[in-house]
């Protein structure tokens, strides 16, 4: 006990023997903090992301800063790794000395350094997917991606609308694709939908007809597949070998170009959720998010090259956290926090956050347009 | 019936991995861990290639022989320098290889996923009810014929039987005059040279991906042990007992147990049966 009392004071004096040598220093800049998975296997999400946030507090600074402060982005690379992100929060509140974090590539990276978050009262805006970072509510984590739970609400609105009431699932062995699994079994009796198949199949199999011929076996009018990867395309073919005409629906894990050309002929017809930065140009000028977007597009693109959407969910991290700097007038905790809580139609790349306290993430369906194959491209469809 | 067909596609694709491990065991009864990834750079190796413009048959000669001397390189910078140590620890050599061609993989290729057009189409065939791609055709008339060239060269040629003596007792194979070390290095190529054709003809199915070797070798290692390891038929027999049973298993059973009942089998055969399905009993080597 005393010793630990000894350890608790000493530290204590040494943070604020630090405090008054860097204080001066600290008033000068509004001190972001910030861990991502640059490097790792999360990587491709991760290295977007701390671009975005290079490229805009760069432009920010150059138009004089926020509150007349300079931003200043400190940044660890955490490799994806729960450890890490651990230590480096640690290290961002203690020793950096940060107003607010950012990042958290990973829901794993996120959901590690919660605990550590609550304890020292400090902002935290996520950049990951899992809807168990805000549900329920801590008072100081926020997240800005949609969650697997909206995506699978949106495939079955859509199914809705078509009359379809009778589903196959078939779902790989990730993580992502078991998360998805979860939610589509959850919400489906909210929709009036009976799921008549659940298959399942490796992330590494290369056929999938098996698991597809059970399947036409079945009463099922459309077959969901939540994957990611190159199964997903194996799939779209397997269905068109085996000659199934029932619609099939993808999930936002495929929203990308490359699945497009992997499954070639045999995407056509496949519909799927996704964010509208996927097709800015294509948005209707009526949408509130397309001068976002297009925005947030050129500018990555003309730096960096092809656009994704996580580099996206640090954009709307970053701008959100500045809003609520510039209401809060100021860099003081416990009122940014409120501001981050009071964000309202803030039109963001993955689209309109109206936070509360009990929705620290904001987004409702509306985020994610319906998107069909047509003619290897997307084409909204309402 | 479809279940029937798919068993079979897909088993044949294992045997043809199967077959790459056989000649390395024949020549120096040592497990390459590595053939998964000789498959996959086989494949990787092709498909850029062939996106630099080269006709496909071309691509493939030019993948073929790119990984057949990686083999050599294998066994010449890794495999000789641990000459005279046990199986195991050349064994162990090959998984520490295989690591490395993943990782070199990554670096060349990156994450992407690749694929390769089809040799003859797409249009499904329709047998019996069932449909199967011509490509499945291309793998099973690959896996015959490479089966074919296995036997005639282990049975009927000088230096299939020079292998095969290596692999009995280097020292004597070296007495009566075997050069061991051209012999092991051309084992090894053979192998990686099967390996890529294999990649090359299951990629336009499967895709490939810098990581997709090592469940594809680990496939093909199951489908060895499974027929037995070492003989040519035996990969074949192999292959399709691992197809048909997972494709079964998913069908009937469930496709969330596809791979524990496929498992279970192989363990209860090789517990009942060590030397796999056509594994000759061999004698006690002392």
């Amino acid at each position: 006990m005393m010793f630990r009392r000894v350890v608790v004071l000493s530290a204590l004096f040494a943070c604020f023997a630090w405090f008054l040598t860097v204080s001066a220093h600290a008033a000068d800049t509004i001190k972001i903090g910030s861990f991502l998975a640059v490097s790792g296997n999360a990587s491709i999400l991760g290295d977007p992301e701390l671009k975005t946030l290079q490229m805009y507090i760069e432009e920010i600074n150059a138009a004089g800063g926020v509150n007349g402060k300079k931003l200043e982005l400190i940044h660890y690379d955490s490799a994806g790794k729960t450890k890490e992100a651990n230590d480096f929060v640690k290290k961002l509140i203690k020793k950096d000395n940060v107003d607010i974090l950012l990042g958290g590539t990973t829901s794993g990276e996120t959901l590690a350094v919660i605990d550590v978050v609550e304890q020292e009262q400090i902002p935290f805006i996520s950049f990951a997917g899992a809807i168990e970072i805000v549900e329920p509510v801590k008072k100081w984590v926020f997240k800005t991606p949609h969650s697997d739970k909206m995506a699978v609400a949106k495939i079955y609105e859509d199914m809705k609308k078509r009359g379809i009431s009778k589903v196959a699932v078939i779902t790989g062995n990730s993580g992502f694709d078991k998360s998805g699994l979860k939610q589509l079994h959850a919400l489906a009796p909210q929709y009036g939908i009976t799921i008549v198949a659940d298959e399942t199949y490796d992330n590494n199999d290369t056929d999938m007809t098996t698991q597809l011929t059970k399947i036409r076996g079945t009463d099922a009018q459309a077959v969901i597949n939540f994957g990611l990867g190159k199964a997903p395309a194996i799939v779209a073919k397997n269905i068109k070998q085996l000659g199934i005409k029932l619609p099939l629906y993808e999930s936002h894990g495929v929203a990308t170009k490359e699945f497009l050309n992997l499954a070639g002929d045999a995407a056509e017809g496949i519909r799927l959720p996704a964010a509208a930065l996927l097709v800015a140009e294509k948005l209707p000028d009526s949408d509130p998010q397309k001068k976002v977007v297009t925005a947030y597009k050129a500018k990555y693109e003309a730096k960096y090259g092809p656009v994704s959407t996580f580099g996206g969910h640090a954009y709307d991290g970053l701008f959100i956290a500045v809003e609520a700097i510039k209401r809060a007038k100021g860099t003081d905790k416990a009122k940014v926090r409120d501001e981050i809580e009071k964000t309202k139609g803030f039109i963001g790349t993955a689209g309109v956050f109206n936070m509360s306290p009990t929705d620290h993430m904001g987004l409702d369906l509306s985020a994610f347009k319906m998107l069909e194959v047509k003619n290897g491209n997307w084409e909204i469809v309402n | 019936m479809q279940f029937l067909i798919t068993g079979i596609t897909v088993g044949f694709t294992y045997a043809l991995i199967a077959i790459g491990f056989s000649i390395i065991y024949n020549a120096s009864d040592v497990v390459n861990f590595a053939q998964g990834e000789f498959v996959m750079i086989g494949a990787l190796s092709t498909i850029s290639l062939h996106s630099r413009g080269l006709p496909l048959p071309i691509a493939m000669l030019g993948g073929v022989a790119g990984t057949a001397l990686l083999g050599i390189a294998l066994e010449k910078l890794a495999v000789e320098r641990a000459r005279g140590s046990s199986v195991i620890t050349t064994a162990i050599i090959t998984i520490g290889a295989s690591i490395f061609f993943r990782g070199l993989a990554m670096v060349i290729w990156g994450k992407e996923i690749y694929q390769m057009p089809h040799f003859s189409g797409e249009t499904p065939l329709r047998l019996f009810g069932a449909t199967l791609l011509p490509q499945h055709l291309w793998v099973m008339a690959g896996a015959v014929s490479l089966m074919a060239f296995f036997w005639y060269f282990f049975n009927h040629t000088l230096f299939g039987k020079a292998m095969r003596a290596c692999s009995y007792n280097k020292t004597a194979a070296s007495l009566v005059g075997i050069r061991v070390k051209t012999v092991l290095a051309s084992a090894y190529a053979i192998s990686a040279a099967l390996g890529a054709i294999s990649g090359v003809l299951i990629a336009p199915i499967s895709y490939m991906t810098y990581d997709a070797g090592t469940m594809l070798g680990l496939k093909g290692f199951a489908a060895a042990i499974l027929g037995g390891m070492g003989s040519a038929s035996g990969a074949i027999v192999g292959g399709l007992c691992l197809g048909l049973l997972e494709a079964f298993s998913a069908g009937i059973i469930s496709s969330s147990y596809k791979d524990a009942v496929t498992f279970i089998v192989i363990l209860l055969v090789l517990f009942f049966k060590p030397s796999g399905i056509l594994g000759k009993k061999e004698a006690e080597r002392v």
